[in-house]
């Protein structure tokens, strides 16, 4: 008998409801079998932990006294450059902001010690920033300039708004060439000196739910240690990958954007980190629950390690050159052994994304649900499937003629 | 028992040579080489660590210097901040010693001070500096 949400709300709220991990449902599938399985537990948690560089911040910092106008100007926290081409007092920061003196990859590789992601993991926990501002003064706006320390307490709203997290599978990169490479995935040794790969695998959101059959927009998640939205499709939401039997995806594909109260959340789960001759950016801790509203779904949550398999890139030709194919492919169960055989080679691996935390993450959800904390939404509307249509593609450029 | 990290380095000369037995026998030190290459008619790289009484690792420290052997203390150390560690695991394949290493069952690291050899590989590797230099 398939099950709705509103069941297992109510199964929350007597406090009945059974839920189990990702990592949990694997071992309860194998022993009950699908049809067991799928009418014993209502809900799966899956969780995540890795640097996700879309993601950033908006707040409403409050007017001033007389008014200044952010809008056209420029505006800092912490030194980290703040977007500013919206209203008078409304601000962005991106995780991949940096400080306006960093000499960035000017003296190579650059360390960017402090970003905007680390300006949002500050303002978390509590601590004051400063905020700089300079602009242009108007009749309305009178003020030109600003600087004030300023915390989360503050502000009037603090949202965090991610356009593209939760990669659903990942590139394991890798160096061919002679020289080591800095990358968005890690130091780089050569002649394939290690292989960093970067997702939970098994316990990852979007490889339970491979097909997007439950989360939707408007699915509420574990976001940053608070309570957050699933908003929309990610950036680069590319459904149409080549795909196992299973509706695993071989490759990466599909995204999510997220959003939430930052004002919940904590420094534990949003973290700023920095890559060496890369920049700075911000890790995301997400967890999501599917409810397992029949026995297809639990069946796609039972994915193991074993069966997930991610394409082997090269780093120093092939990505940055956008030259199609792979090197390989291996399994999250190979590469969390600690080395993958490539072309005969064994490589030693090493992560990006934490699966210890990711396994947290799960827990800290199945107790929130289970402790009657956290209910599940209903999603308004599914994200682009495989039969969508929608394809990620390369920019076409095109001349700029000028007169 | 006083215990000392060096890095020695030793002309091609010297290899060969039963200096790891003056060491045990003259000054009562022991010798535990933490990594170490050599290569035939090359300079050759060892970095050990010497336990032994304070006056003699003195002493076997001078004996090695007389001999023509090149002697870098490791004078600062490795730390790792658990607190700052996410367990992300990027450091384990640049770590030559394991001092980094990975409980496969959980995949939570741990460091173990005593394999470091303070080289330094790890600390730009680190996304959340949780490797630091302490001098
Ligand atoms: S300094 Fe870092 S990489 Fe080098 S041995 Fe110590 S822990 Fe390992
Ligand atoms: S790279 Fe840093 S955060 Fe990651 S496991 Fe090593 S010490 Fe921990």
């Amino acid at each position: 008998m398939p099950k709705t949400i509103k069941e297992i709300n109510e199964k929350i709220k007597k406090g009945n409801a059974v839920v189990v991990t990702a990592e949990e449902i694997i071992d309860i599938v194998a022993e009950k079998g699908t049809k067991k399985a799928a009418k014993e537990v209502d809900i799966v948690t899956t969780g995540t932990f890795g640097p996700m560089c879309s993601s950033g911040a908006y707040f409403n910092i409050g007017h001033t006294k007389p008014r200044i106008k952010l809008g056209g100007g420029t505006c800092y926290l912490n030194d980290t450059t703040c977007y500013t081409g919206l209203a008078a007092v409304d601000i962005y920061i991106g995780a991949t902001a940096v400080q306006e003196d960093d000499p960035k990859n000017s003296v190579f590789p650059g360390v960017f010690k402090y970003g905007g992601g680390h300006v949002i993991e500050d303002l978390v926990e509590g601590k004051s920033v400063v905020l700089r501002a300079s602009t242009y003064g108007t009749d309305c706006y009178p003020r030109k300039k600003l600087e004030t320390l300023i915390s989360l307490r503050d502000m009037n709203e603090a949202v965090l708004f991610n356009p593209r997290n939760c990669y659903q599978n990942y590139n394991i990169a890798v160096n061919l060439s002679d020289k080591v490479i800095y990358t968005y995935m890690g130091t780089l040794k050569p002649h394939l000196g290690n292989a960093n790969y970067c997702s939970a695998g098994q316990l990852s959101p979007l490889l339970n739910d491979p097909l997007y059959k439950t989360i939707g927009i408007g699915t509420r998640i574990f976001l940053g240690g608070g309570e957050g939205y699933v908003v929309w499709q990610g950036t680069q939401h590319n459904p149409g990958v080549k795909r196992k039997k299973n509706g695993l995806p071989q490759t990466p594909a599909g995204t999510l954007a997220v959003m939430g109260d930052l004002k919940q959340m904590s420094s534990e789960w949003l973290r700023g980190a920095s890559f060496t001759g890369y920049g700075s950016t911000l890790n995301v801790g997400i967890g999501i629950p599917i409810p397992i509203l029949n026995e297809e779904i639990v069946k796609y949550t039972a994915v193991k390690d074993e069966d997930i398999t991610a394409p082997i890139v090269d780093y120093s030709k092939a990505y940055p050159e956008v030259v199609p194919g792979s090197v390989g492919e291996a399994s999250y169960a190979q590469l969390k052994s600690g080395s993958i055989n490539i072309s005969g080679k064994e490589v030693p691996t090493g992560g990006i994304s934490s699966y210890s935390k990711a396994v947290k993450i799960a827990q800290l959800l199945k107790k929130r649900i289970t402790s009657k904390k956290f209910y599940l939404t209903e999603p308004v509307a599914l994200i682009p499937s495989v039969k969508s249509g929608i394809n990620f593609k390369l920019l076409n450029e095109r001349p700029v003629k000028r007169k | 028992m006083a215990k000392k990290r060096i890095v020695l380095t030793f002309p091609p000369t010297l290899v060969g040579q039963p200096i790891t037995y003056h060491l045990v026998k003259d000054y009562d030190l022991m010798m535990n080489i933490l990594r170490g290459v050599v290569t035939p008619n090359e300079k050759g790289q060892l970095v050990v660590e010497l336990v032994g009484k304070q006056k003699a690792l003195a002493e076997g420290i001078n004996y090695l210097k007389s001999l023509g052997v090149e002697t870098q203390s490791l004078a600062h150390d490795i730390k790792w901040h658990e607190d700052k560690c996410t367990h992300c695991t990027a450091c384990i394949p640049t770590c030559p010693t394991q001092a980094m290493s990975v409980n496969r069952d959980t995949m939570e690291v741990s460091f173990i001070k005593e394999h470091c050899i303070a080289c330094e590989l790890c600390v730009s590797v680190c996304p959340f500096k949780a490797l630091e230099i302490q001098f």
